[in-house]
């Protein structure tokens, strides 16, 4: 197969990239590195050998950077001070979290807006269809923490009875597993529907447009000549040719919804690769940063991956004429 | 300009803009934030609305809405320049690939592609914690992070002029490649370089919101990213402070609207073909 080695070849050397810019980024540009990790000027020189040996910027750029590969293969990605462990279990429990949200928020998107859309779509020009445009560029216009401040602030403070903070209640005791997953599910609930509420305005907008262009073609006219409904053409002819676009416009929105966690994460103190991200910002804990940095980066390209493996299955024509 | 008026979207856009303008170039001459004017004391901390302060104070005790119109100003000029430099960047590359094709293109779209898939946002973040909170790092950080869709839309475009019969023809005339880009294909690649400009500012303007949210604002000039940033890590959700977070809010989601109509509304323009929505 041709084209699947072609294609994991690029996501090798996309990868590959990155982490030499990872590598760059971190430990050649800004200055003296060891200045940035001590945060202090008072370090005798013996100390500063001794720091620069264990983060491993000691002798040429060369050979730093292939310790900090072989590092890297081993999985070993330093340490952290402000956290005071390991990175590796630290963005190994966030990167849990994170898929956590994006996997409820994804299918509350994909299905409500792909209804949505198909709904709007369907009704070309009607007053539906022009209010549900115009709601979507409105919800595709805020910012997406904001819309979780505005959330904190009605279900925290206002009305109440939803919890705003943290993956799960503070010190609980929980007498079975069932009791647990439900503290979970009530602390997801107002994430993932911030998260939703901003991308599915993106489904909504693509899906209907992509049904527009599916109705206008010749196939539809012989649906409607065959006397079908207008239920069946919508949804049997329509739709499951509309999907194609959209799925690769999604596969395009993977980064975008990356960055809508990351904000979602840090309004609702949800433990994850964003909140990282954000907590070691501000802690100027660069190790930390750098790390959550590079696997967020590699896991959206995995998924790029995964979602173009997925339409060449799903779409034949495209593996006939590659 | 008469064609955008007259489209209701184009219309609506064109009133959102021209009143956040309005904000951002004259209200802040008439009403100047001064940072250091902080309250007198506890007592005029996250004060609601009131005759002195119509918009309330924030955790320091100074001026919201003198605040939300130096925000405007920041939000709009951050906006505007990264979106110069991406405009600049996205276009010059899709016009050479798409004009000199082969192995020059192959290897622009290589690395437009690479920075398409990665997210923004991670790198963004990363780049701003390691050069520092200043506005220019800022806009340049936003700006040459912003530019790869422009790129390919850009490119694509000036393939299939290159195909047309002009190009051959200016060639056998003696026009040199660069003027034939000058003379032939940037007139024609414009109109689609506006369209598209119009929807970055929008993305630039979001992007500097999120970014000054996270804490990488630079903190001498705030922005309506930056009073969101202080209004939640001061706490002024849990003290119901509405006055202070809804108004920043507001203004991103009045001028990114704007800016989203009128791109929309000129590309439906310039673009027939496209017309979707009505």
């Amino acid at each position: 197969m041709p084209f699947l080695l072609r294609r994991f070849f690029t996501l090798l050397s996309s990868i590959f990239a990155i982490v030499t810019f990872n590598f760059f980024l971190f430990h050649i540009i800004p200055g003296d590195p060891i200045r940035l990790i001590a945060r202090t000027q008072r370090l005798n020189a013996e100390a500063i050998a001794k720091m620069r040996a264990s983060f491993g910027l000691d002798g040429s750029i060369l050979s730093q950077y292939f310790r900090y590969l072989s590092k890297l293969v081993h999985g070993d990605l330093g340490y952290s001070f402000s956290f005071k462990e390991n990175v590796s279990g630290l963005v190994g429990r966030a990167l849990g979290n994170t898929l956590l949200l994006l996997t409820a928020s994804t299918l509350i998107v994909v299905i409500l807006g792909i209804a949505i859309g198909v709904f709007a779509g369907s009704r070309q020009g009607k007053k539906s269809d022009t209010a549900t445009v115009i709601s979507s560029l409105i919800l595709w216009s805020m910012p997406t923490f904001w819309v979780g401040m505005l959330l904190v602030f009605t279900f925290g403070v206002w009305v109440g009875g939803l919890p705003i903070s943290g993956i799960s209640t503070a010190n609980a005791v929980y007498s079975n597993g069932f009791e647990y997953f439900m503290d979970i599910s009530r602390h997801l609930i107002l994430p993932t529907v911030t998260l939703a509420i901003v991308d599915i305005a993106f489904f909504i907008i693509i899906t209907r447009t992509a049904l527009i262009d599916v109705m206008t073609e010749d196939y539809m006219l012989t649906a409607r000549g065959k006397g079908l409904g207008r239920r069946a053409i919508v949804w049997r002819h329509g739709f499951r040719n509309a999907m194609l676009p959209v799925l690769t416009a999604s596969a395009l929105y993977i980064s975008a919804l990356v960055g809508g966690a990351i904000q979602v994460e840090v309004v609702f103190s949800w433990p994850g690769m964003g909140l990282l991200m954000y907590n070691s910002v501000l802690a100027r804990d660069y190790p930390v940063l750098e790390a959550s940095f590079l696997l967020t980066t590699v896991a959206v390209l995995v998924a790029n991956f995964a979602a173009d493996l997925l339409y060449r299955v799903l779409d034949p024509r495209v593996a006939v004429s590659k | 300009m008469g064609k955008l008026w007259a489209d209701r979207m184009g219309r609506w856009g064109l009133i959102a803009l021209a009143i956040t303008t309005f904000i951002a170039v004259i209200c802040p001459i008439f009403f100047p934030f001064d940072p250091s004017k902080v309250g007198a004391d506890a007592a005029s901390i996250l004060t609601g609305p009131s005759k002195t302060h119509l918009l309330g104070s924030d955790e320091l005790g100074r001026d919201v809405l003198r605040q939300f119109f130096t925000g405007a100003r920041i939000s709009l000029f951050v906006g505007i320049m990264a979106t110069v430099i991406s405009t600049i960047v996205g276009s010059g590359l899709g016009i050479f690939a798409g004009y000199y094709m082969g192995r020059l293109d192959g290897i622009l779209m290589r690395i437009t592609d690479f920075f398409l898939v990665v997210p923004a946002l991670p790198l963004m973040i990363a780049l701003g914690a390691i050069f520092g909170q200043n506005i220019t790092v800022i806009i340049m950080v936003i700006g040459f992070l912003s530019w790869p869709r422009t790129a390919r839309i850009v490119r694509s475009q000036t393939l299939s002029l290159r195909q047309r019969q002009f190009v051959p023809r200016a060639k056998s005339l003696g026009s040199s490649n660069l003027r034939i880009i000058r003379t032939h294909i940037v007139p024609h690649v414009m109109p689609l370089i506006v369209a598209n400009t119009i929807l970055v500012v929008a993305g630039c303007i979001l992007s500097e919101a999120t970014l000054s949210f996270i804490g990488l604002g630079d903190p001498d000039r705030i922005s309506w990213g930056t009073m969101l940033h202080f209004s939640f890590v001061s706490g002024a959700i849990g003290r119901g402070a509405w006055w202070y977070f809804l108004p920043p809010g507001f203004g991103i989601l009045f001028i990114v609207l704007g800016f989203t109509l009128v791109g929309h509304s000129f590309e439906k323009i310039t673009n027939p073909r496209l017309g979707g929505s009505e």
